[in-house]
């Protein structure tokens, strides 16, 4: 090292410390969400039934009902966001979210597909998160066939194109189905809920999710120098038509599958990001982290509204849109760039 | 180190241009003038192989261009664009360590070795008091020096700078034009290739560059600025009267003559002449 540059060389970014404290932060959300609920719990009560010990209503109330929703909550908020960071970096435009290739939608059609076929749950879940990836293979496919000199924009707008294909089939679908039976668990499924989770439908998504950040995790720079568009990027050595792919499915694969657990959750992936940014800057390796942590945060907080609000279950997907949505208008209203 | 010959370049089936000749070697300052839409910008993609060539190969140190990775390339080519705002607000040393990138596994993370080699980068250009502002909030001179350090500290042997000095002030420009010189000729930077496009005969001229002349898809004349860029060529590539004149210190510019410019003197109507 030569001399005195140790001390440019440090960032001036806050960086493994903050992310630290969010981490930190997330254990004490999780830790009071259990707490909260119809039958509330003290801290000790929670810690010994955590331990295994103590009263055997808590420990069942612990282990069965609150900590496998906030380890969904967690799971869901987490990944939707971090699918959303890639997503962002990905297509260069702060305002893109991870439905914007119609994974949410293709997602959607599967599952009131199979709500209407009168499906068992597990088997609804895996028609969501097929229909999830379907959708946004017949997207990459469609864009590899289009010859455009922009391979984003084209990207997005065939991500639009059937995205609203598979709008106007889940709507033929609701048209078709039971008004009294089916109607309403579509409607409840489109706007998102974790109100009926168990382990059993956390611990498929589970490993999805992190098979899907991993890649993620092992491109971080190269995600940065993608998103300064296609030409830069190869012009910098990087073989960017492939590793767009790769990450467009990684994210893709995390995004359906938590959308198979927990329904159609928007704004989560949109709006988490930017606050990420304005934490850690854009750096994708910090990005990343930050992202999941405060998505995760974020969406357990909710989803305990969601439950607590009143005495029916708030759908989480309105939830997050009346909070969202406000948040995104400020966004444009403070005039960052829109799409290049 | 580059060169291709009878390259023709273009889109899809219609050529933008034809029968173009390049070669450029360490230590040497290739200057593309032409006029708008003659095609610099395509040749650029070409010779960076982010365009296959109609016909004709692009040579990298006497390889196919097309049949190399892109890794391979951004270690011998380093390509710095016009001064473009990231949609991201990047600093500046993030934005300099992207250089880094053909130099580092595909799941490597810039290392100290890789921040001394921007800082160094940043050092030569003078503005390492920038590595840690925000990239995007500085202004359209600065940036161009942050991309061109970003070219540096990719340690390539030929950069390749697309109008550099386009929307530059003319501090910056000036500044622009030394540091391109001194990369070119500078013992301290052994001698890189330097290819950039201007609008400017009198920069080619400033920089004592090697001209390529195009116009209409090809190549008018190519060879030192004090040959090719003649009253008779740049009459005739941007279809007005220009006198080329020496000043008292010795260095010739260009003077094209705003009265003799009437809407009525086409290129036609001086070719005829």
């Amino acid at each position: 090292m030569g001399r005195g540059t140790s001390a440019e060389i440090s960032l001036p970014r806050p960086g493994p410390c903050l992310i630290g404290a969010l981490a930190v932060v997330l254990v004490g959300l999780a830790f009071g969400a259990v707490m909260i609920g119809p039958y509330g719990l003290t801290p000790g009560q929670v810690l010994s039934a955590l331990l295994g010990q103590g009263d055997l209503q808590a420990q069942i109330i612990v282990w069965n009902i609150r900590l496998p929703r906030v380890c969904a909550a967690i799971l869901v908020g987490a990944a939707l966001a971090a699918a959303g960071a890639s997503y962002q970096a990905l297509f260069r435009n702060p305002l893109v979210s991870p439905d914007i290739l119609g994974v949410s939608a293709g997602a959607g059609l599967g599952a009131v597909a199979g709500i209407f076929l009168s499906l068992p749950v597990a088997a609804i879940q895996g028609a969501a998160f097929v229909g999830g990836m379907a959708a946004v293979g017949v997207v990459m496919l469609v864009g590899a066939m289009v010859r455009h000199a922009d391979r984003t924009l084209t990207l997005v707008l065939i991500g639009v194109v059937i995205g609203a294909l598979a709008g106007a089939a889940t709507s033929l679908l609701k048209v078709m189905a039971d008004p009294y039976d089916q109607l309403p668990a579509i409607t409840f499924w489109l706007l998102g809920s974790l109100a009926s989770i168990t382990t059993r439908d956390i611990l498929p998504a589970l490993p999805m999710v992190l098979v899907g950040l991993i890649p993620l995790v092992l491109l971080r720079w190269r995600v940065n120098v993608l998103s300064l568009g296609d030409e830069e990027a190869r012009a910098l050595g990087i073989e960017a038509g492939r590793t767009r792919f790769i990450v467009i499915a990684a994210a893709t694969l995390i995004t359906a599958s938590v959308t198979a657990l927990a329904g159609v959750v928007g704004w989560v992936g949109l709006v988490i990001p930017h606050i990420a940014r304005m934490l850690v800057g854009p750096g994708f390796g910090r990005l990343l982290p930050a992202s999941a942590l405060i998505g995760a945060g974020y969406l357990l907080i909710v989803d305990t509204l969601a439950r607590s609000l009143a005495a029916v279950e708030v759908p989480l997907g309105v939830l997050t849109a009346v909070i969202g949505a406000p948040f995104f208008v400020w966004l444009l209203a403070r005039g960052r760039r829109g799409w290049s | 180190m580059l060169k291709a010959r009878a390259l023709s370049i273009g889109y899809g089936k219609s050529p933008v241009g034809t029968g173009l000749d390049v070669a450029i070697g360490p230590g040497e300052i290739l200057c593309l003038l032409g006029p708008n839409g003659c095609g610099k910008t395509t040749l650029f993609r070409t010779l960076l192989g982010l365009l296959p060539a109609l016909d004709g190969t692009v040579l990298l140190n006497g390889q196919p261009i097309t049949a190399m990775r892109r890794a391979r390339i951004a270690q011998a080519i380093a390509y710095v664009p016009q001064a473009h705002a990231p949609p991201f607000p990047f600093e500046v040393l993030e934005v300099v360590l992207m250089g880094r990138t053909a130099r580092l596994g595909p799941f490597a993370q810039p290392g100290k070795a890789d921040r001394a080699a921007a800082y160094d980068a940043l050092r030569q250009l003078g503005i390492q008091h920038l590595a840690q502002r925000d990239y995007s909030r500085l202004s359209g001179g600065q940036r161009q020096l942050v991309l061109i350090a970003r070219a540096l500290a990719q340690r390539a042997a030929l950069i390749v700078m697309d109008e550099p000095t386009a929307s530059l002030d003319f501090g910056n420009r000036v500044q622009v034009l030394a540091q391109i010189e001194r990369l070119a000729r500078s013992a301290a930077t052994d001698g890189r290739g330097v290819i950039l496009s201007t609008h400017d005969p009198d920069q080619a001229f400033a920089l004592d560059a090697r001209v390529l002349l195009m116009h209409e898809g090809g190549v008018l004349a190519d060879g030192a600025a004090t040959d090719v860029l003649t009253q008779a060529n740049l009459s005739a590539v941007y279809g007005l009267p220009v006198t080329v004149e020496t000043t008292p210190s010795g260095r010739n510019v260009c003077l094209p003559s705003l009265s003799q410019s009437a809407p009525t003197m086409t290129s036609d109507a001086l070719t005829m002449a």
